[in-house]
């Protein structure tokens, strides 16, 4: 009787509406997939912040990495620290990109905290940052053997991200270490 | 009323103003037209940080390196699908409040008008068959309702 089926109507809605909504709970709106997924590692020309040799594309890549965008503005970035120089141990190399921050200060950082980058690159204006499509940090992005950028996570890199979801696609791309 | 007309009116004049407010920085433009261009530019284009602001309202960092580009972008001469295209090549269609046609952006572009039809269609379903009912006057007055009409209005000979 169509009636009677018209009466369930509105549950049939609400139900389709709850199905949505309880998706969009779900969902975390910050998690932006990057723009460069797949696509090849910006060009740049930029300084190191040990030494002040300048450091361009072909200077970092050539075996799977991980990129890792901090400052000392970032509290966050002070959190994840610890975990990255752990990785550092564990045979991963780790690249800085000092993300529109001062040297003195970045410098006084690594002093006092330890320093677990294989080399940092120094991005005062945040040039290197706009071309990654970075929007805060930290901001952590896996690059592979020939420089294309495979992944990027945004936020804390801590031991949960590294062995869900981090660490096994940085051996998926032939990293070694990190175990 | 004068006074009422002078509210509203005012009204309006703070809704027209806050959009011009809402930029921090001021660029020296060369050209009104690429300072129009920037600001409807500006407008459009999504903060990536501070997710439901255009970069022309939000004061992050982010949100000022996107408007110096702009700017510098637009000084060199740069259309504006250029721009719209470079925002996009670093960060993705989210950047753009009114993103391009695709396969993924078709439900968003094409719900509205969908729902419409659907609504007019259902509107013009009901409306038939209630106006089927209506068009036949449900009752006319006969004789005797017309008596008791009468009767409550008062004396028919004043009426008439």
């Amino acid at each position: 009787m169509p009636a009677r089926l018209k009466l369930f109507l509105p549950l049939i809605i609400f139900a389709v509406l709850a199905l949505f909504l309880v998706r969009g709970l779900q969902l975390d709106p910050r998690e932006l997939p990057s723009a460069l997924i797949d696509r090849p590692f910006p060009e740049f020309s930029l300084p190191a912040l040990a030494g002040g040799a300048t450091l361009d594309k072909a200077a970092v890549t050539g075996r799977p990495a991980l990129f890792n965008v901090w400052a000392t503005w970032c509290p966050t970035c002070r959190v994840e620290h610890p975990f990255l120089i752990d990785l550092a141990r564990r045979g991963v190399p780790v690249y800085g990109i000092n993300y529109k921050d001062q040297d003195e200060p970045a410098r006084q950082w690594l002093r006092d905290l330890g320093d677990p980058y294989t080399a940092v690159i120094v991005d005062r204006e945040g040039t290197l940052g706009l071309d990654l499509g970075v929007y805060g940090a930290p901001e952590t992005y896996l690059v592979d053997g020939d420089g294309v950028v495979r992944y990027r996570h945004v936020g804390v890199v801590d031991d949960t991200v590294w062995s869900e979801t981090l660490g096994p696609l940085y051996r998926q791309y032939g990293g070694e270490g990190g175990q | 009323m004068i006074r009422r007309y002078a509210q509203l009116l005012a009204c309006l004049f703070f809704a027209w103003a806050l959009p011009a407010a809402a930029v921090i920085e001021t660029y020296d433009f060369t050209d009104p037209a690429l300072e129009q261009r920037y600001q409807s530019l500006s407008n459009e284009l999504r903060c990536p940080k501070c997710q439901n602001q255009n970069i022309a309202d939000s004061n992050a960092p982010i949100a000022q390196d996107l408007r110096k580009q702009l700017f510098v972008q637009l000084e060199a001469g740069a259309s504006d699908d250029e721009i719209r295209q470079y925002m996009v090549d670093r960060y993705g269609e989210f950047v753009r409040y009114r993103p391009s046609f695709s396969g993924a952006t078709a439900v968003l572009w094409l719900a509205p008008a969908i729902l419409l039809a659907l609504a007019a269609l259902i509107a013009w379903l009901t409306l038939r068959r209630r106006g089927g009912q209506a068009v036949a006057p449900k009752q006319a007055l006969d004789a005797q309702d017309r008596e008791r009409l009468s009767s409550l209005l008062g004396d028919g000979d004043e009426r008439q």
